[in-house]
């Protein structure tokens, strides 16, 4: 598979999920065989993981809604998103 | 120990073993000895209710094991009562009989997921392990079906003596069925695969070499395939966190409604279970004698005590230290700071050198001859 790039668009593919766990009160992403915690940052990215959207649209998106530099949100972003697809949990 | 104790977490898993029928007769299986008979399965809405327990307890992964669960008549129901729970389903299937049939089904009421296992990749050699004759056309149809539904697909292949030198035969197949994910899991010797250890045990140098090609594979197929390696525990410096620790994260539902901490537990002499009839099931995964037994790290002798790795490995696996020592509350002779360790790495070394291995005693449910039980300490 290739690198992710901001102009890759992800989606999570069927049989990976996010949801609210409220005895843990906490989000996870179920997904064969495994639960991932999810911090903050990564329930606001994958919120915007929705098959429409490129990786450079949701720094964007995250830039304007936190303020912040879209640049550097890109590059926190596509190392994350480029582990879940090497676990192949994300899909482009 | 029996008040809620707050350092206790959520169970993460329940694995439902809805039937111990099954139409494969693998020497491996991990079911007891002795099987629950049909007339004795937990009827559908109990295992409703016991699905409701378990979203409410913290559960998030609902494997549909058995047995074949595609045997149930209800399994479509069932599945739909995790997805209306939110639930993640696994279904763990041989992908033979009815299995195609439900698939569709299944997919369509919110199934998640389908494990797949598959008993070597040459047909011939697959079946006469699982014990069916016919069985590998049909998994193979199950599997491509399963991907052109869009439900992610994993591969299972119990690794052994039998098949061991097929491990690359094993991922080419995993890839060539578009499996996210491939389990080489080498058998763990439990239950039947205890009673066929002499048929099942490969020798070292076969499971480096396996070893070996599960890491090249996963080198080359990163982000296509994700390959899961259990190793096997003789061979081994240290033991599994046997279920991620007992009464950790995981209950196994028996057809018949015990829960257990594991699925072999019931080996374990003295062992109190609840049935789901009787307790709900926050109160057996808080309260019940058995989950309590061996949690934590309380119950430890040494070495395990003051080990630096008992958060880590949890003391091995209870039902292989009754097994191999004799006592559940050892130390697991698979683990190299066990007394017992060289024995058991020996005795390994002598079954997996013989020139012919003996036959296999296949699963059949009525039990196991009792000359063969599971008896006498290595």
């Amino acid at each position: 598979m290739s690198a992710l790039t901001p102009l890759s668009v992800p989606r999570l593919p069927r049989g990976v999920r996010m949801r609210f766990d409220p005895v843990r009160n906490s989000q996870v992403l179920l997904a064969p065989e495994r639960t991932f915690d999810l911090d903050e940052v990564a329930v606001a990215v994958l919120e915007l993981v929705d098959g429409q959207r490129t990786i450079g649209e949701i720094a964007g998106e995250l830039a304007s809604r936190y303020a912040a530099d879209k640049a550097e949100i890109e590059a926190d972003i596509l190392p994350m998103l480029s582990d879940l697809a090497s676990k192949r949990v994300l899909e482009t | 120990m029996n008040a809620i104790s707050p350092a206790v977490p959520a169970p993460i898993g329940l694995l439902a073993e809805l039937t111990h029928r099954c139409p494969l007769r693998c020497p491996y299986c991990s079911n007891p000895l002795e099987l629950d008979r049909r007339s004795g399965e937990l009827d559908t809405a109990t295992w409703q209710r016991v699905l409701s327990e378990a979203a409410e307890l913290g559960v998030l992964h609902i494997h549909l094991s058995g047995g074949e669960p595609t045997a149930r008549a209800d399994i479509v129901e069932i599945t739909g009562h995790c997805a209306r729970l939110g639930l993640y389903s696994n279904l763990i299937t041989s992908g033979v009989a009815g299995a195609l049939q439900k698939l569709e089904p299944l997919a369509d009421v919110g199934l998640d997921h389908v494990q797949l296992s598959v008993q070597a990749a040459d047909a011939a050699r697959a079946e006469r392990i699982g014990g069916l004759r016919g069985a590998q056309e049909q998994k193979l149809v199950f599997g491509r079906r399963v991907v052109e539904l869009g439900l992610p697909l994993t591969l299972n292949a119990v690794i052994h003596r039998g098949n061991i030198d097929e491990v690359q035969a094993i991922i080419d197949l995993a890839v060539e069925l578009g499996a996210r994910r491939l389990e080489i899991a080498h058998t763990q010797y439990y239950g039947w695969a205890y009673l066929n250890r002499a048929a099942l045990m490969p020798t070292r140098a076969d499971v480096a070499l396996s070893i070996a090609a599960v890491e090249a594979a996963r080198a080359r197929l990163a982000g296509r395939l994700v390959i899961d390696l259990v190793v096997p525990d003789y061979y081994a410096k240290y033991p599994k966190a046997c279920a991620g620790g007992w009464g950790r994260r995981l209950m196994n539902v028996t057809p018949a409604g015990k829960v257990l901490p594991c699925h072999a537990a019931e080996t374990i002499p003295g062992l109190e279970f609840w049935h789901v009839t009787e307790h709900s099931l926050g109160d057996i995964w808080h309260r019940s004698p058995a989950f309590n037994a061996y949690r934590g790290t309380d119950w430890m002798p040494e070495p395990c005590r003051s080990c630096d790795r008992r958060e880590l490995d949890w003391g091995g696996c209870r039902c292989q230290a009754l097994a191999l020592a004799g006592d559940a509350a050892a130390t697991d002779p698979a683990c190299s700071l066990s007394p017992l360790h060289a024995r058991i790495k020996d005795l390994a070394v002598s079954e997996a050198a013989t020139e012919v291995a003996p036959d296999y005693r296949y699963r059949v449910i009525g039990g196991a001859p009792a000359a063969a039980r599971q008896e006498e300490p290595a």
